[in-house]
């Protein structure tokens, strides 16, 4: 890639854009990022509830992430609580799986002839999703640098075929291709911009936002709301709209916790909520598309 | 004779299960063989991340032939019964033979079953192994139906140099495998397990873990002693990173040595756990050294330059984190952090972490009085600070190095060695082979901890039950045991158990248990036994002393150490044989009389010589055992009983315990129930084994 400088490795934008290129190569449907607040890639119907199902799916999105715990008002150099996955489902999970995996990690330069790659056990689990898998954390050279899980169960639904879902962490793949020991530092775009030019105020905000301002009133409200709409469109039988319900649910959970108005006795009701929304969502869906229970 | 090899060739299985899969392969391949009656000399198993591999040798080309005979039904029977016995058997009527028994004309057929070709059998058996495999956790994969820890990728099936026949869920077993995922990955085709072992080495993997293991210790070894340093070798840590590569490439990184100003615990923490590597001492300090070494999985063509580069970037941010957290800690006290301990729940009906540490202050405080050098003030102090650092930084990112925390913390902010120390130490002993503490006020805040603990859960009716002990009773009532008897400290349990049942009735906690003891005094009993078992002391011997119902820990067990001299003696022996025919007669009598006899005798009606010195005997004994007793001279107790063998012995040899005489009776089995009572007095003898 000419502009990329070697000493540096390629600016943030152009590992999404490589990626996006390397799995559309692979057959993959590009997706763009759902416009809903969630905290992690998985939760992207793409992923959740393509999971489901016999048909065969492959697809490639990045996604922001909304983890509002992980927020430090921008002052720390690898948490945040706004950042970015890069995701791929792979419908039945192909046999050269993992070749294809670091083909792409090739593509953004990392050369297998150069760094030591590893694949370290590490199994997957989300409880409101009531969802789990096997797999493994990737390193690079003592780094993670990815997760890459097989889907065994999703909404407390076997997987039948299995999906394979690998989920790069876009900022600290790019640290460490670009070696670069502060987020804010990155390089974005190969002209000027850094990571910190896009995002450091964003952070600083919603940081207070979420640690400060929230209105936890009207988050309580928020869910129950989320909660009893989801219930109403799976009674419509609409799971696609219902499972928007589940996701906002979900992160207005994670809201709360971060304004740490959530006992630890209730937190586990409260996930117990969002998992049951999600079950809901995931067996309506299956009855919708006329797969088997 | 034939070697059979076979390699389940797969994605990465996990380290921590790759020891135990290829012992279930083996097993559960050579039982299968051996179950079709096939013998052979030995069947090794190894294990990379990607392979795990059987090789067994010296296998016979078929399994015996096997010849029986059949009765069928009487040639009397019906047509139909006949059928089914030439069906059942796989015999036609010509092949029948007739013969005459007992209760009749019998058919028998005779049934020749040649041996099975021994690939036959191994085809069987590797379906079923891979089909029934005892993974701790297995997956699905694409739309195949197998499960195995990762996916499956090839199955490699040689006997005698041929692949086998065999094909499961798509998988045709070939004599084919793979080189190392990166430095050789091409394919290739083996012949036996010498051919294999050398062509994966040449295709970078050395397939023995046991070999990879000593080419990582020798390669750490070089790479230290060039440094002029040394290192400790770690077999767990060793296993584990010999489970990670199939071609180890050990290479050495540094890292800022301003990070040594963090505690070395966690340094070594950060290193070991989080990143695998090996970490380096100065041999002539034994201090930590700002090297690391890390196992890569290949040799990269910058010899690793890359490698190392990206290993120190990723230890140097771990670091930095650890160490931002330590700066942190350091800038309050540990006292801050009590208030915090409020928001925390211990347990739901047993209150909040701060409450636990109110209960343990009081606590600590009163055992102190039993621990002798033990200042009662600093055992309270350090009970308030025990917990203090679960709330720090530090242990919030780290959970393992709670209490250790707490001691450099506590140090920092001046608090005395035995202060800090036993913030450190009161989680000790963990278990029964972890170190017990002995510094007295460490003693003091581990035993409170533990009082705690067994206390409250116990009133609370959440007791262990069967193999459920998820509050690890069993462990807390060990370590009780452990530091009473290890320290040797005086103090009555049911004493101990009071002050924690007090300090729970001080904060108004319900308790569910009303008994006394909430029943703890006997599941101690029960832990010590199951302790001294362990230790080679005959619970037996337990058993007879705790009958006395003693609550002093060190008491019983310099008691039971007594008696069991005692016994190992000829006096203790005969003493026992004595007290045995004593007691059966007594106790065969009573039966037959309907009474029990008391030692209440009258020695106005002994008459023969040998009844008399056996009276005098037994007061004499009684009392010496007693005053013994009291002085907590055991084996004098022990002497004082052996002055009664010679008196019992020549009492059974020369006195009709069953005189015709009914009085007479009465008196001498009186003598018997005083001989009962006498022994008894050092330990129930009733108990005792032999």
């Amino acid at each position: 890639m000419a502009s990329v400088s070697a000493t540096k490795g390629m600016p943030f934008q152009n590992i999404i854009l490589t990626l996006q290129d390397y799995w559309a190569d692979q057959g993959c449907v590009i997706l763009q990022p759902y416009d809903m607040e969630m905290g992690a890639g998985t939760f992207h119907p793409a992923t959740t509830l393509r999971a489901l199902g016999p048909d065969s799916w492959n697809a490639a999105y990045v996604q922001p992430c909304r983890r509002p715990t992980d927020g430090r008002y921008g002052e720390n150099p690898m948490r945040l609580q706004h950042y970015y996955q890069f995701q791929v489902i792979l419908k039945p999970s192909p046999e050269n799986m993992q070749e294809l995996y670091l083909g792409s990690l090739e593509a953004i330069g990392l050369d297998k002839n150069l760094h030591d790659f590893r694949f370290v056990e590490d199994d997957w689990e989300s409880p409101t999703l009531g969802a789990w898998g096997l797999g493994w954390e990737v390193w690079c050279d003592g780094m993670e640098v990815s997760q890459y899980t097989y889907f065994q169960q999703v909404g407390g639904i076997e997987c039948k075929p299995v999906s394979g879902e690998l989920t790069y962490g876009l900022e600290r793949l790019a640290m460490f291709v670009q070696g670069v020991d502060n987020v804010y530092d990155l390089d974005f775009n190969g002209a000027g911009a850094s990571y910190g030019d896009v995002y450091l105020e964003n952070e600083r905000q919603q940081s207070a936002y979420n640690f400060e301002h929230a209105n936890t009133e009207k988050l309580f409200r928020d869910f129950k709301e989320a909660q009893e709409e989801c219930a109403k469109l799976l009674a419509a039988e609409l799971p696609l709209p219902a499972y928007e319900q589940c996701i906002r649910a979900s992160h207005t959970f994670n809201l709360l916790d971060a304004r740490g108005v959530i006992s630890v006795t209730e937190r586990q009701a409260y996930i117990g909520r969002v998992r049951d929304l999600a079950k809901g969502c995931c067996e309506t869906y299956l009855k919708k598309i006329g797969g088997e229970e | 004779m034939a070697d059979l090899l076979i390699e389940l060739f797969s994605e990465e299985i996990p380290a921590r299960m790759q020891t135990q899969a290829a012992r279930d392969l083996s097993k559960l391949v050579t039982d299968g063989l051996k179950e079709a009656g096939l013998t052979f000399d030995e069947a090794p198993a190894f294990v990379t991340p990607r392979r795990l591999t059987l090789c067994v040798n010296g296998l016979p080309d078929k399994t015996p032939d096997i010849s029986e005979e059949r009765r069928g039904p009487r040639t009397d029977a019906p047509e139909k019964a006949l059928e089914g016995f030439m069906r059942g058997a796989g015999v036609t009527r010509d092949q029948l033979e007739e013969r005459e028994e007992k209760k009749g004309t019998f058919f028998f057929a005779k049934i020749e079953k040649p041996g099975r070709p021994t690939g036959d059998v191994v085809a069987e058996v590797l379906e079923a192994t891979i089909r029934n495999f005892p993974w701790p956790k297995s997956q699905r994969w694409g739309s195949s139906s197998l499960k195995w820890v990762r996916p499956l990728r090839n199955i490699l099936c040689i006997l005698d140099g041929a692949a086998v026949d065999l094909t499961v869920d798509g998988f045709t077993a070939n004599n084919k495998t793979f080189g190392h995922r990166f430095m050789a990955p091409e394919w290739f085709e083996v012949t036996d397990f010498a051919d294999y072992e050398q062509k994966l080495l040449d295709h970078k993997v050395i397939v023995n873990a046991d070999k990879r293991a000593d080419a990582i210790a020798a390669g750490i070894s070089s790479l230290t002693s060039e440094k002029g340093l040394e290192w400790v070798e770690d077999k767990g840590l060793l296993r584990e990173v010999a489970g990670l590569v199939e071609w180890p490439v050990p290479l050495m990184g540094s890292f800022d040595p301003a990070f040594m100003a963090v505690p070395e615990e966690v340094l070594i923490l950060t290193m070991k756990k989080d990143q695998k590597y090996f970490v380096t001492r100065n041999p002539e300090t034994g201090d930590l050294a700002p090297y690391f070494i890390t196992v890569a999985n290949t040799e990269t063509v910058d010899g690793g330059a890359m490698v190392r580069d990206g290993n120190e970037r990723v230890l140097s941010a771990r670091l930095a984190d650890a160490k931002f957290f330590w700066d942190q800690d350091l800038k309050g006290r540990l006292d801050d952090n009590l208030a915090a301990l409020d928001d925390i729940v211990f347990h739901i009906e047993l209150g909040k972490v701060s409450d636990r540490v109110a209960r343990m202050k009081s606590l600590a405080r009163k055992l102190a009085d039993f621990i002798p050098g033990c200042d009662a003030t600093e055992a309270e102090r350090a009970a308030e600070l025990a917990k203090a650092d679960l709330v720090s930084q530090m242990v919030y990112e780290f959970p393992e190095v709670q209490g250790v925390m707490g001691r450099y913390y506590a140090k920092a902010q001046g608090e005395t060695d035995a202060v800090a120390d036993a913030i450190r130490d009161h989680y000790a002993p963990a278990g029964p082979s972890d170190t017990c503490p002995t510094a007295p006020v460490s003693v003091a805040v581990a035993l409170a901890e533990k009082l705690d603990t067994l206390v409250g859960f116990f009133g609370i009716d959440q007791k262990p039950t069967g193999s459920k002990d998820p509050y690890a009773l069993r462990r807390a009532a060990l370590a009780v045991i452990r530091l009473i008897t290890e320290n040797g400290i005086r103090l009555s349990l049911q004493d101990a158990v009071n002050a924690g049942i007090a300090s729970f009735a001080a904060q108004s906690v319900a308790m569910k248990d009303t008994s006394q003891d909430f029943g703890l005094l006997a599941f101690f009993g029960d832990r010590l036994k199951v302790q001294q078992r362990d230790l080679g002391v005959r619970h037996d011997l337990i058993d007879a002393v705790f009958a006395k119902g003693d609550d002093d820990l060190v008491r019983i067990l310099g008691r039971v150490d007594a008696l069991g001299s005692f016994l190992g003696t000829d006096d203790g022996v005969n003493l026992l044989a004595g007290y045995k025919r004593a007691a059966n007669i007594l106790k065969i009598e009573e039966k037959k009389d309907g009474t029990e006899y008391g030692a209440d005798v009258s020695a106005a009606l002994l008459s023969q010589e040998e009844e008399i010195t056996l009276f005098e005997a037994l007061g004499a004994a009684e009392t010496d055992a007693l005053v013994a007793l009291e002085q907590e001279n055991f084996e004098a107790s022990m002497t004082a009983l052996s002055t009664l063998r010679a008196p019992i012995d020549a009492f059974f040899d020369k006195v009709t315990v069953n005189a015709d005489d009914a009085v007479l009776r009465a008196n001498r089995l009186a003598l018997l129930a005083k001989i009962r009572a006498a022994v008894n007095t050092v330990a129930d003898f009733g108990q005792i084994e032999g």
